[in-house]
């Protein structure tokens, strides 16, 4: 159930004096998605990652190009091939939600199975299986308009999710829920059995969950590849400052946390189980030698790479923790910081945010 | 904290505004014949007259709701050239003096009229004039505008990306209609056809004027009134007037607010301070192209 597509589209844009001016806006962008992998389209906003997805959905027509999906050409307008969402092997989660007001929270998750064709009692089983999953059985009777946003973003979710469709397009579904259900919906989603696109404005969410992330600005995919390749190596302004996030995965007992890459951090917060651990690239001081100072975390390591980059300098350190720094160019020269040197990094414990994976 | 009170002045105009209104139904109230009321009532012609009236009514509502559906439809979401022009045209009904609806009629349908004549010839109908059917389709003429209305700006004020949303989660064209559209255009749906109803069944002018005035056929209760009034027989007229005010004010009453604030059923669920989604605005309409 894989994913091709090469996408030329025109559509509205939510500003309109963007549209006043351009006459509508265009994007272009080639996906490739194995089955059963995971997007994540990335992007600042309107860079045209609703749209993409809207062309996948068939909700937005495209201009030039192919849209193929689990082996079946939806969409070609050189061949004057289209075929409309209730026949795409698709299920959509809207950013706004868009739920049916008149039916209750079970009926609206049973959507998707009753209009498949699945006999009313089954559909609502599947709908509470689902509404389990997100939390929310005891809501089951509710009305939308009864629901908080965060509610309401789960719901949407697990309408879509019921559907059980071979693609499942996701735009923004995580982006009204607290830390908590977050980390949990997180784990959902990687656990359903679709090949997944979803836009996100969240760097750890992309970097968890995608295999492949796709960064889109100003309706252009300026750079694609796994998530630890675009963090190591940001093409653009964008994608730095949107990975000036060093991320790690690990597990935290009290407040040490032991680092999948084997590096033992000590942490201002106390945690236990598996934990993200992020800091930014400006809590980390870099040293000549080993630093006497109140930092709770400091390693030796190598300079993998410098990245000059206005007034600072982009420092990718490498082993034990490959992770961003970030300096001053005075600083860079006064430590004769080069490509392959060695240096110690310190890193405060209370810079570092520690959550539940 | 006390509630804030409105102006004293704003009040005494809204006071006069009813009074105009509701001031020469007392009078009416003033001069029925209560104690005659139940034997004027129960009369053969008035009773006649009755079951012409809801027939009429009730047929010509659902004429309207027929053939009013497609064309609020057509008029709310397929944009074309002259859109405002046919706007114009189906809700001239609302403004016209019911007698010239009732000429228009009679020159379009009866014998010798553009239509009539092509029925006449092709399929043998004679003439609608005189028959229950013309009544029918006199009462249509003036009621189907306010059918139409109502339905096109509740088609309007639903949200489209509803329906895209079904779309996307594999809902065909007709269950999108079935499950979605019609449900939610359904408070907008009964206010039309109330209001239609009601329009029908207080019709006069076109109906005498185009399809007459014979008992058993086109003699609804309007009509019955004026031919008591003019024959003599102020009593049966106010009698039967207050009858067909008892009517009407039970359709409008059963009708509420809903023409003006279309709201979705919420009901056996608890009250919710958030306003209904349908008559909240709606953001820009992101998925269309």
């Amino acid at each position: 159930m894989s994913i091709q597509a090469e996408v030329q589209a025109t559509a509205a844009t939510t500003s309109p004096t963007a549209t006043a001016a351009a006459g509508g806006f265009a994007i272009c962008a080639n996906i490739n998605a194995p089955a059963g992998s995971c997007t994540a389209i990335v992007g600042p906003n309107g860079a045209g990652k609703t749209t993409l997805i809207g062309v996948l959905a068939g909700l937005v027509p495209l201009q030039r190009g192919k849209v193929v999906l689990a082996n079946q050409v939806v969409d070609e307008p050189a061949q004057q091939i289209w075929v409309p969402p209730e026949h795409r092997p698709i299920a959509l989660h809207n950013q706004h939600n868009l739920l049916f007001p008149h039916l209750s929270v079970v009926d609206n998750v049973a959507f998707g199975p009753q209009s498949a064709g699945i006999p009313k009692p089954q559909a609502r089983h599947t709908a509470l299986e689902w509404l389990e999953r997100v939390g929310l059985s005891d809501l089951a009777t509710a009305h939308p308009t009864q629901l908080s946003g965060g509610q309401a973003q789960r719901v949407g979710l697990a309408r879509a999710a019921a559907c059980q469709a071979a693609v499942l397009l996701l735009d923004e579904s995580l982006a009204a829920l607290d830390a908590t259900t977050r980390s949990n919906i997180r784990h959902l989603i990687a656990d359903i059995d679709a090949t997944k696109v979803l836009v996100t404005h969240d760097p750890v969410e992309a970097r968890i969950l995608a295999d492949e992330m796709l960064i889109m600005e100003d309706g252009l995919i300026t750079q694609s590849g796994t998530p630890q390749e675009i963090a190591t190596n940001p093409k653009t302004r964008f994608t730095a400052s949107l990975m000036n996030l060093n991320l790690f995965t690990g597990h935290c007992a009290g407040t040490t946390a032991t680092l999948d890459c084997g590096l033992t951090l000590t942490t201002a917060t106390s945690a236990h189980g598996p934990v993200l651990v992020t800091f930014s690239p400006t809590a980390i001081t870099l040293s000549a030698q080993q630093p006497q100072s109140s930092a709770r975390n400091v390693w030796e390591t190598t300079v993998n790479r410098t990245q000059p980059d206005q007034d600072r300098v982009r420092v990718l350190l490498g082993q034990p923790a490959p992770c961003w720094a970030w300096i001053t160019p005075q600083a860079m020269s006064e430590l004769h910081i080069a490509d392959g040197s060695r240096c110690w990094a310190a890193l405060k414990a209370t810079e570092l945010t520690v959550q539940q994976a | 904290m006390r509630q804030k009170q409105p102006p004293t002045t704003l009040l005494a105009a809204a006071a006069l505004a009813t009074a105009v209104l509701a001031l020469p139904l007392v009078g009416l109230l003033q001069r029925t014949p209560w104690s005659s009321l139940g034997a004027i009532l129960s009369d053969t012609a008035t009773l006649q007259a009755l079951r012409v009236s809801v027939v009429v009514s009730l047929t010509a509502t659902a004429v309207s709701v027929a053939l009013g559906l497609p064309l609020a439809w057509v008029l709310a979401r397929v944009p074309f050239r002259g859109r405002a022009l046919v706007r114009a045209i189906v809700l001239l009904p609302m403004v016209l003096p019911p007698v010239v609806g009732g000429i228009a009629l009679f020159f379009a349908l009866g014998r010798r009229g553009l239509i009539g004549r092509a029925l006449h010839n092709g399929f043998g109908v004679d003439t609608l004039i005189g028959t229950t059917a013309g009544a029918v389709i006199a009462a249509a003429f003036v009621s189907m505008p306010f059918f139409v209305i109502a339905t096109e700006a509740g088609l309007r004020q639903l949200d489209t990306r509803l329906e895209s949303a079904a779309a996307t989660l594999g809902a065909s064209r007709f269950t999108v209609l079935r499950r979605i559209t019609l449900p939610l255009l359904a408070p907008s749906l009964a206010a039309g056809a109330t209001l239609s109803w009601a329009r029908a069944l207080g019709e006069f002018g076109a109906t005498i004027t185009f399809a007459g005035n014979h008992p058993g056929r086109t003699r609804t209760l309007p009509l019955a009134i004026a031919q008591a009034n003019e024959a003599g027989q102020p009593e049966a007229a106010i009698a039967m007037s207050v009858l067909l005010i008892a009517m009407s004010l039970l359709i409008l009453i059963g009708l509420r607010h809903r023409w003006i604030t279309p709201r979705v059923d919420t009901s056996g669920i608890g009250q919710s301070a958030n306003p209904s989604p349908t008559s909240a605005p709606q953001p820009p309409q992101k998925w269309l192209p």
